[in-house]
């Protein structure tokens, strides 16, 4: 069974985000960009599969600009066979990305797509149930853990208030939360391995995809700020200001 | 046209988070409907009819909904979406899960998470974990969102909205409901509190949650945790606050022992009133605290709770 898993390049987790003056987005000009964390955790799920004999060959999808191939390198040196770069610049919607996929798994039949929960970036959290819904798949999100047994999987997810296991037939989409698994880092002979691990290129044309944002980005703004308050000396103090100043408790 | 608006609820009890999104959809499209779907929910949709703005309520009774699993959810919203011009759910962990199906059948790009309606077709929703905020407008034809419950205010006032039982629109039985295993607790729940107080790294074990706890109780406060000490397995995911995982804006967010990293801020920094309890002085918590306690919690917190039983709480 192959295993299908789409990275996504982000801005990387640990850097500040800056609104840009004339609120057309986040300055993203020399900003240390990285593989999405939740994609990092997918890749490694997709890894496992394959060592445990699972799953057969793992294929590292991205969408984006050229330099997307680097955070498909990542994954082949995580442990990837092999990559499909869908070349294109600009922000391309979470639908798009799903009809892109689509064209991707019909053309690859993986029996498992392993997608993040959401991209860092964007934050939308979609992309892995419209691929699922446009495949007619079911979709397990969240997922905490993960058993493949004949023709299923049974997914136990993170939902409001604990946890979920529900059983998919297979093929299936997958989507990660982060207690899922703790991705490895690449180790160097892996790093020098996947330079030579084949990475195919395409275009969102060869899927008959259009990826014209169909949301218009009116503006991006800085969040309204909160003020620092005061200091307080003890803890009766702080019970007081509670009651009397603020009226909370 | 109308709005439809996919109700939260476990069969027994509608939460809090349908009314918020009732109101976020009046702002979009009027007169706007909620869909009860589950098992034996009648009790809900008697309670979804009791909604300020509600016109009309949808029942779905059948064992199909009952975990509100996503592909029979997705049938049976795209088996009425033609009368509607937004559909809406919370951003609960079910409506993140069913609701993008139903966007990408519909063939529309789906607007999640929105914290303001600006007009019937331009919402803000946070990006970059809240860092910036987008104000995006929708193409024309129909809304798919999911409201960032958090952000609005459930109207006042009761309604007295019909209850029209609807038919099942079928699973197509591809997934199923195994089993669930939910955090048991007197206490509320994170998302609903009116208070919550939350532990981070510095809590150093889960047993040392206890403290917190026993505030908790005085308090009517739910008990929250940042994602550093739920890493660090000292209680489980469902406690925590953050980009990700749960965003609260309760009257009052007590942080005991978190250092504020941006992800933890991501989740509570619309909460009305912060107070922060942390023996860093410089602790980023601070700055966004409105009073703020540099103190070693050990001691912070038991002193609370003796203050509280002499405040008589």
């Amino acid at each position: 069974m192959k295993v299908l898993v789409p990275v996504k390049r982000v801005i990387d987790y640990n850097v500040k985000v800056r609104v840009k003056a004339d609120q057309t987005g986040v300055d993203l000009a020399n900003v240390k960009m990285s593989m999405n964390p939740f994609d990092e955790i997918s890749v490694e799920e997709a890894i496992r599969l394959r060592e445990k004999g699972k799953a057969t060959e793992v294929i590292a999808v991205s969408i984006g600009p050229q330099q997307a191939g680097e955070t498909i390198r990542t994954a082949l040196a995580m442990g990837a066979d092999r990559g499909i770069l869908v070349k294109t610049d600009g922000d391309v919607e979470p639908l798009a990305v799903a009809k892109i996929l689509k064209g991707i798994v019909e053309a690859e039949q993986p029996g498992l797509v392993i997608t993040g929960k959401q991209a860092i970036d964007d934050d939308s959290n979609q992309t892995g149930q419209m691929l699922a819904a446009l495949l007619g798949w079911p979709q397990a999100t969240f997922a905490h853990k993960l058993e493949l047994s004949d023709g299923k999987a049974d997914i136990e997810r993170e939902i409001d208030g604990g946890l979920q296991t529900v059983e998919v037939k297979l093929p299936c989409v997958m989507t990660t939360d982060l207690r899922l698994n703790e991705p490895r880092y690449a180790s160097l002979p892996n790093i020098m391995k996947a330079k030579k691990k084949p990475i195919d290129e395409k275009t969102p044309a060869d899927y008959g995809v259009d990826v014209t944002p169909r949301l218009k980005v009116l503006k991006v703004t800085e969040p309204p700020k909160r003020q620092a308050g005061m200091k307080v000396k003890t803890v009766a103090e702080l019970l007081d200001k509670l009651k009397n100043e603020a009226g909370v408790i | 046209m109308a709005s439809l608006v996919i109700a939260e609820h476990d069969n027994k009890v509608l939460k809090d988070a349908t009314a918020k999104t009732v109101a976020a959809a009046a702002q979009i499209s009027s007169p706007v409907h909620v869909l009860v779907a589950g098992s034996g929910a009648g009790a809900v949709a008697e309670a979804a009819s009791k909604l300020a703005g509600v016109e009309k309520v949808l029942l779905a009774d059948d064992a199909a909904y009952a975990k509100m699993v996503a592909e029979p959810m997705e049938k049976l919203i795209l088996s009425l979406a033609g009368s509607y011009d937004a559909i809406l759910a919370p951003a609960t962990t079910n409506g993140k899960n069913y609701m993008p199906r139903v966007a990408a059948k519909l063939d529309v790009p789906q607007v999640s998470e929105i914290l303001k309606v600006v007009g019937p077709d331009t919402f803000e929703r946070p990006i970059y974990a809240g860092n910036a905020i987008a104000t995006v407008q929708a193409p024309a034809g129909k809304k798919v969102i999911t409201v960032r419950t958090t952000a609005f205010k459930a109207a006042e006032g009761a309604g007295s909205a019909s209850v029209e039982k609807i038919s099942a629109a079928g699973d197509p039985g591809i997934s199923k409901f195994i089993g669930e295993e939910l955090s048991k607790s007197e206490r509320p729940e994170l998302t609903s509190a009116k208070i919550i107080i939350s532990g981070g790294r510095g809590m150093q074990s889960g047993d040392n949650f206890h403290m917190l706890e026993k505030i908790a109780d005085k308090l009517h406060a739910a008990v929250g945790a940042s994602r550093a000490a739920v890493d660090a397995g000292f209680v489980p995911n469902d406690y925590q606050v953050g980009q990700t995982g749960k965003v609260v804006a309760p009257e009052l967010y007590i942080a005991v022992g978190i250092s504020g990293a941006i992800q933890h801020l991501a989740g509570m920094k619309d909460s009305k009133v912060i107070a922060a309890i942390n023996k860093d002085e410089e602790a980023p918590i601070f700055q966004v605290a409105d009073y703020g306690l540099v103190a070693d919690l050990f001691k912070a917190v038991p002193e609370m709770e003796e203050e509280l039983t002499k405040l008589g709480y």
